[in-house]
């Protein structure tokens, strides 16, 4: 099991490699370092607490809703996908990446306290 | 409107989309006029008043808002309810109603239209029944076509299961509610079809919107998810679902905790767990397709089966074990009664006591939606036949919606819309097969007519409609078998209009602050003893006394009478409300105690007995005895207050304990004394048409400050301790009665009143009392 698991993994980031293109590279890069704000958020409050709890939740949340969006932007940019996603070009998928990024934080800022 | 139309026929014609949208702009135009005229029956027989209970505090709030700003209205603390412990209005109340008619008021204002504020919240519900047609309009058109949504539209107008929320002057939160929920769902569809973030936000604000407004927001966030969850399990997922919803997730949690009502209950509480965990499942999900596209079939499977046992057992041990930590709160009370429907009525008397929270009748399916509710299984069939994702989500809208409603009546509310979209598609499906001939637009055309129909049912519409069909008609079905069939269904939605028209003016349009009875010879008589009472408090009594009535009237005496009230209808103190019903079905001495410790200076009851009002304290009066024997189970048991045959009565053989509470006292104070007709003994109560059981006695701790006209409403002022002790027994030396105080007039003995009907009420009869919580 942890042999073929292993190939498998390995001949995944292979193909990931091979086929993705560039732009699609650059959003997962991004996707990967709000990963790690995330993850070091939620170290800081397991080592720490939650104490402003509306605080954390609001890192947390900008976190996760920035991961969500860009993953949208990944998936609507992606050309595989072009035929789930007829009227939306890139460039549009961009701009509402923008403007639900403007509405997610102004919330959030609202919230932080 | 539509006659304009028809004239310019034959310039339009040339450019049939032109034609077609006019015909969908007027359509719509009337099915606006139509609902919110014909929501005005209350405004024109009574007054432009606020109607009932909650909207009264609604107002209050409002009328708080707009006079001392935003901020001062979140930061309220309100310490003429709930005496002696306040409450905290800005974090206990749904703000998007009072922050709706504030901005309006702040417009028309800004335009220099002065408008009270009253009026303003007066004619909210039915402006907003104007908006709630236009999103069903777009939600149908978008589940089915733009014909079927114009029926929807002027479906959802007329509708009385949707105007029972939604009259001039019952201002409440459904009233905004309903127009924020089928809007949300216009957007969601719309978010599902095109996979766009644009959209799914435009979702998430609605949402916002819908959870300033309502607490039944935590509809939206199941439905939504249990769409999401049933595309997945029948194979329909795709990118765009996964963008729609997560973007709309994540959004909408962090909006709704923005309202301090609702606060950390998003992550907090096991009602809106079902959200999460859909949103975890659906990124495990896209994550999985997405590495699907990098192997072949046998390698995923493994890959497949490790990851979802993965996570499945982490995501449901996670959220068990929250919840065992106490960091998830299980689902509260009113969640269980919606289960199982006996739930409230053996743990929470409260919940149970609200006539709004009992199951329905089959009567009042048909009485609210009539013809809709047996065309509406035949749209569904059709939306089944014909199913994609966005007639899923109808489809289960559809199906959790007519269980709710059959648990309790106040939730018919939801199921309204979703009776009228499908019943909607029925008739435009019905009516595309009936109609098929040469013309292009047969749906458009007909809705027309039936629009026509709909506003006026006596008028032409209906008779030209078929005729000018007939000649159209040719193979297929026969001429003869669709026009029978279409002069039917228009019959049909013929007197469906009539029915909604007849509803909306008898049941619905009473204020139930004002009183309509009706003479022999017809003529009106109205009561005004609420606002009597309420007025007389305001003037007569001290600014800071304090009033004690049963949690219905705690909202009207603060809001009309602007005293401290010690219970009202935000029923969030169980403890508070069943030391008041204690303190009415204790004996009188025993009551004292109680209403000396919570500094009583005033006492309201509502009696009916003179005017044969069903909906007073006396025929309430054993939820009271009931929640007070839910807290203190050892001074109150129910079962003294029936006879030995188990009968609740007033009468001489009423139980003794019944015969002398206090409630009875100030309910049937002097009231021997009172011959209302000669027929009958004196003391005789018209509502439950008995001769009372106990005529003559006096009070010793109360006395009688003020009793209104027809002695609907009955105000006690609680005494001063003696400053002698005096000796107990009455009978040897009577106490002297109100010699010093103000009595108010009373006409003792006037036979002033013919047996009447008490209009609005009486319907509501033997259900218990007539509040409704705010949720």
């Amino acid at each position: 099991m942890p042999d073929s698991l292993k190939s498998v993994v390995c001949k995944f980031y292979d193909e990931y490699m091979k086929t993705t293109p560039k732009r699609l590279k650059v959003i997962d890069a991004y996707l990967f370092y709000v990963i790690l704000t995330g993850v070091i958020q939620f170290g800081y409050c397991a080592l720490v607490g939650t104490y402003p709890f509306n605080s954390f939740l609001s890192g947390f949340i900008s976190c996760v809703g920035s991961f969500v969006l860009a993953a949208c932007l990944r998936v609507q940019a992606n050309p595989q996908n072009k035929s789930d996603f007829l009227s939306i070009s890139p460039e549009r998928a961009f701009g509402d990446f923008i403007f639900a990024h403007v509405i997610l934080h102004l919330v959030v800022m609202n919230f932080i306290g | 409107m539509s006659d304009t139309g028809k004239g310019d026929i034959r310039s339009a014609l040339s450019n049939p989309g032109g034609w077609k949208s006019l015909i969908v702009f007027s359509v719509l135009a009337l099915a606006w006029l139509a609902g919110f005229s014909s929501r005005l029956f209350a405004v024109i027989r009574f007054e432009s008043i606020i109607h009932e209970f909650d909207p009264w505090f609604n107002y209050r709030a409002t009328h708080h808002m707009v006079e001392h700003g935003f901020y001062n209205f979140l930061n309220w603390f309100d310490e003429r309810a709930w005496y002696p412990l306040g409450r905290i209005v800005g974090g206990t109340v749904y703000p998007g109603l009072m922050i709706t008619s504030g901005a309006i008021h702040e417009v028309l204002h800004s335009l220099n239209i002065p408008v009270h504020i009253r009026d303003i919240c007066v004619f909210l519900a039915p402006v907003f029944s104007g908006l709630t047609a236009l999103s069903t309009y777009f939600l149908t058109k978008e589940l089915w076509n733009p014909g079927a949504g114009l029926f929807a539209a002027c479906f959802i107008a007329i509708v009385p299961g949707y105007i029972s929320r939604s009259v001039a002057g019952s201002y409440d939160n459904e009233g905004i509610a309903i127009f924020a929920l089928m809007f949300t769902y216009y957007l969601w569809i719309k978010a599902v079809k095109t996979g766009s973030v644009y959209w799914a936000c435009l979702t998430a604000l609605s949402y916002f919107y819908m959870v300033s407004a309502w607490g039944g927001y935590v509809f939206i966030i199941n439905l939504i998810p249990l769409h999401i969850f049933a595309l997945l399990l029948m194979g329909r997922y795709s990118q765009r679902i996964y963008v729609a919803y997560s973007t709309f997730f994540i959004l909408g949690l962090v909006c709704s905790m923005q309202i301090p009502f609702v606060g950390f209950q998003p992550i907090r509480t096991s009602e809106h767990m079902a959200s999460a965990g859909v949103f975890l499942l659906l990124q495990a999900y896209c994550f999985l397709t997405y590495v699907q596209g990098f192997m072949t079939k046998s390698e995923f499977r493994q890959f497949f089966v490790f990851a979802i046992a993965a996570a499945t057992s982490v995501g449901f041990v996670g959220i068990i074990g929250l919840t065992y930590m106490g960091y998830i709160a299980p689902w509260s009370g009113r969640f269980y009664s919606l289960w199982d429907t006996g739930y409230a009525k053996i743990h929470i008397p409260i919940i149970a006591s609200v006539s709004e929270h009992q199951p329905t009748t089959w009567v009042s399916f048909f009485f609210d939606l009539h013809i809709l509710i047996c065309v509406f299984p035949a749209g569904l069939w059709f939306v089944i036949k014909d199913i994609n994702d966005e007639r899923v989500f109808i489809f289960l809208y559809a199906i959790s919606a007519v269980y709710f409603a059959g648990v309790m009546v106040r939730l018919m509310l939801t199921l309204t819309p979703v009776v009228c979209v499908l019943a909607a598609i029925a008739f435009s499906k019905t009516f595309d097969i009936y109609l098929k001939d040469e013309t292009k637009k047969p749906t458009a055309e007909e809705i027309e007519e039936k629009e026509k129909n709909d506003k006026y049912y006596d008028k032409v519409g209906k008779a030209k409609k078929p005729s000018s069909e007939e000649g159209e008609k040719e193979e297929g079905l026969g001429m003869n078998v669709k026009s029978i069939v279409v002069v039917a269904i228009l019959m049909m939605l013929m007197l469906f209009a009539v029915h909604c028209t007849w509803v909306t003016s008898n049941a619905y349009s009473s204020p139930s602050i004002v009183l309509a009875s009706y003479g022999q010879d017809g003529a009106r008589n109205i009561l005004d003893d609420f606002r009597e009472a309420y007025y007389w408090l305001r003037q007569n009594t001290h600014e800071k006394a304090r009033v004690m009535s049963w949690w219905d009237y705690g909202y009207q005496i603060a809001g009309m009478a602007n005293r401290t009230t010690l219970v009202d209808n935000n029923t969030w103190n169980n403890s508070h409300i069943a030391l008041v019903g204690k303190a009415m079905s204790s004996n009188e001495s025993a009551a004292y105690e109680i209403m000396r410790s919570l500094d009583v200076d005033y006492v309201l009851v509502i009696f009916g007995g003179v005017i044969g009002y069903s909906g007073d304290d006396i025929n309430k009066f054993l939820w009271m005895v009931r929640i007070a024997e839910g807290e203190h189970p050892k001074d109150i048991k129910e079962s003294d207050y029936f006879t030995p045959q188990g009968e609740f009565r007033v009468d001489s053989a009423g139980s003794k304990t019944l015969l002398n509470c206090l409630m009875y006292k100030l309910s049937y104070y002097r009231f021997g004394e009172l011959q209302l007709d000669f027929r009958a003994p004196p003391g005789f109560d018209r509502t439950r048409n008995v001769e009372i059981g106990n005529k003559n006695f006096d009070l010793h701790h109360l006395e009688e400050a003020y009793t209104t006209e027809h002695w609907l409403v009955r105000i006690y002022k609680v005494r001063d301790l003696e400053n002698r002790q005096r000796s107990l027994d009455v009978s040897s030396k009577p106490i002297k009665r109100s010699s010093s105080k103000k009595v108010g007039r009373r006409k003792k003995g006037v036979i002033k009143h013919k047996p009447s009907v008490v209009k609005g009420k009486r319907n509501k009869s033997k259900k218990q009392t007539s509040t409704k919580k705010t949720k």
